[in-house]
């Protein structure tokens, strides 16, 4: 479990986050969601600690991150896992040397044993074979699943998704939203993703936060997003044309 | 994997800076030799003073100011560019959250190498300079084989080695951290990683030049 707790976020004069209290639930796919410039990003970043609140305090269960040692936040990386929303695979390294990377640095495992768990993660994602290829030699879709990879392969406790479906095909995006939903329930971790795929949320989203102008506006599951009045909900959800005709048509509720 | 990079950056800065560090050395040689018999003609000056020359301007200031200057362009702008790339590309924040120390494993490395490489480099410059002056007098017929090596022998000053050494290595540390911190804290996209870029550059030989100086006030 993750918990926000009065988080606030100011660049300098401007206050992007004001006071956000959330709790991400263990074992869930929990989903931050919001319009652009509505404080996502800026809220995910201070929850892996990236950013520094400027003021509020984030709990890993009952660890205050804001009060640790470096050695624990150390100790807590560990149990971290994050795709970034451009994979941040690094371009001289491999694959394999890409998903080997948070190993070499945590761990003492033996070659042998990395490269075990190297081909156990790849194949996780239906990613076999690829060991020796660079990122720039696969697509754009295979790119997130080794990222989805090298942030699984330390077996966190936490797993961070900065926009996993930008820049994917629908389909690509609902493979992609399966294989992290089945990880979060395989290994009962605390996923935390930002979001604003009207798809995941229909889909994957057990515990949802939506963020409006730096502020919680709504919170539910995936079976509360019809049924609520929030309006802010309402505007987020149904903003593509074709969508407000289908419920001015049927109502919010009958689709 | 500190050792990994430190190997692979002493690779890049050191043979990879090898040609180009040839190239300007050979011609600066060759310049400091033509210039000063052009300067020295009709005086009553022995030619062999013209090896002397060459020999400790190449020491003492060619050699580890030009390349580092050059070296500036080169090197410390591809560090800038390639840590800025990896701040843009969220790959430095990739390692934040992998609880990698991101200044320790790509600043350092780079500093360390170039630490080691670039006193390495200036000298090599020093060796193909002097070389460099030898080509262009000896077979064109500006003065003899013995008056230049005379020269070369002539008033040495081990001292002139150790300040050699010390604006290499001083140069060193600049170019590096210049260049490291203008690419590790860019901020925005393409138009600022080349001004960084520029930066890296301008600001590590303003500062190359500030040493140079200095360093020639306190040991000369």
């Amino acid at each position: 479990m993750i918990r926000a707790e009065s988080i606030r976020k100011s660049f300098g004069d401007q206050e992007v986050l004001k006071g956000v209290d959330f709790t991400f639930e263990a074992g869930k796919t929990n989903l931050i969601i919001g319009r652009s410039g509505a404080g996502k990003t800026v809220l995910l970043k201070i929850l892996v600690g990236l950013f520094a609140p400027t003021a509020g305090r984030v709990w890993y269960d009952d660890r205050d991150f804001s009060s640790l040692s470096k050695q624990q936040v150390r100790e807590l990386r560990m149990e971290v896992g994050m795709l970034f929303q451009g994979n941040a695979l690094f371009d001289s390294m491999t694959i394999e040397e890409n998903i080997r990377f948070p190993m070499d640095m945590f761990t003492k495992m033996t070659m042998k044993e990395k490269q075990s768990r190297v081909n156990e993660v790849l194949e996780r994602v239906s990613m076999e074979g690829i060991n020796s290829k660079f990122p720039s030699e696969i697509s754009g879709g295979m790119q997130k699943r080794v990222g989805i990879a090298r942030s699984i392969v330390l077996n966190p406790k936490y797993l961070f998704c900065d926009e996993p479906n930008s820049g994917l095909d629908p389909k690509t995006s609902i493979t992609i939203d399966e294989l992290i939903s089945n990880i979060t329930d395989d290994n009962n971790i605390t996923t935390i993703i930002n979001t604003h795929d009207m798809n995941s949320v229909m889909e994957i989203g057990e515990n949802i936060c939506l963020l409006h102008q730096g502020q919680l506006a709504w919170q539910g599951n995936k079976d509360e997003v019809l049924q609520s009045d929030n309006e802010e909900l309402h505007n987020f959800i149904f903003a593509s044309p074709f969508l407000q005709k289908l419920v001015d048509r049927v109502g919010a509720k009958n689709i | 994997m500190y050792y990994k990079e430190l190997v692979r950056q002493m690779y890049d800065i050191g043979l990879g800076s090898l040609p180009i560090i040839f190239l300007i050395s050979i011609f600066l040689g060759a310049v400091t030799v033509t210039q000063f018999y052009y300067q020295m003609d009709g005086q009553f000056i022995p030619n062999s003073f013209i090896g002397y020359i060459v020999r400790d301007m190449m020491i003492i200031e060619l050699s580890p100011t030009f390349s580092c200057i050059i070296l500036a362009g080169k090197v410390g702008s591809n560090m800038a560019a390639e840590i800025g790339g990896m701040r843009q590309k969220e790959h430095i924040d990739a390692m934040d959250i992998m609880g990698v120390n991101t200044s320790a494993y790509l600043v350092m490395p780079k500093v360390l190498a170039a630490f080691m490489m670039i006193p390495l480099l200036v000298t090599v410059s020093a060796f193909v300079g002097i070389a460099g002056g030898y080509i262009a007098s000896v077979p064109v017929g500006l003065f003899s084989h013995n008056d230049y090596v005379t020269g070369l022998r002539l008033f040495f000053e081990p001292h002139n080695i150790f300040i050699m050494f010390v604006k290499a290595a001083t140069f060193a540390i600049i170019l590096t951290s210049v260049s490291c911190y203008q690419g590790y804290f860019v901020k925005g996209g393409s138009i600022e990683l080349g001004e960084a870029s520029t930066r890296a550059v301008v600001y590590s030989i303003i500062l190359i030049l500030v040493a140079d100086y200095i360093i020639a006030l306190i040991l000369t």
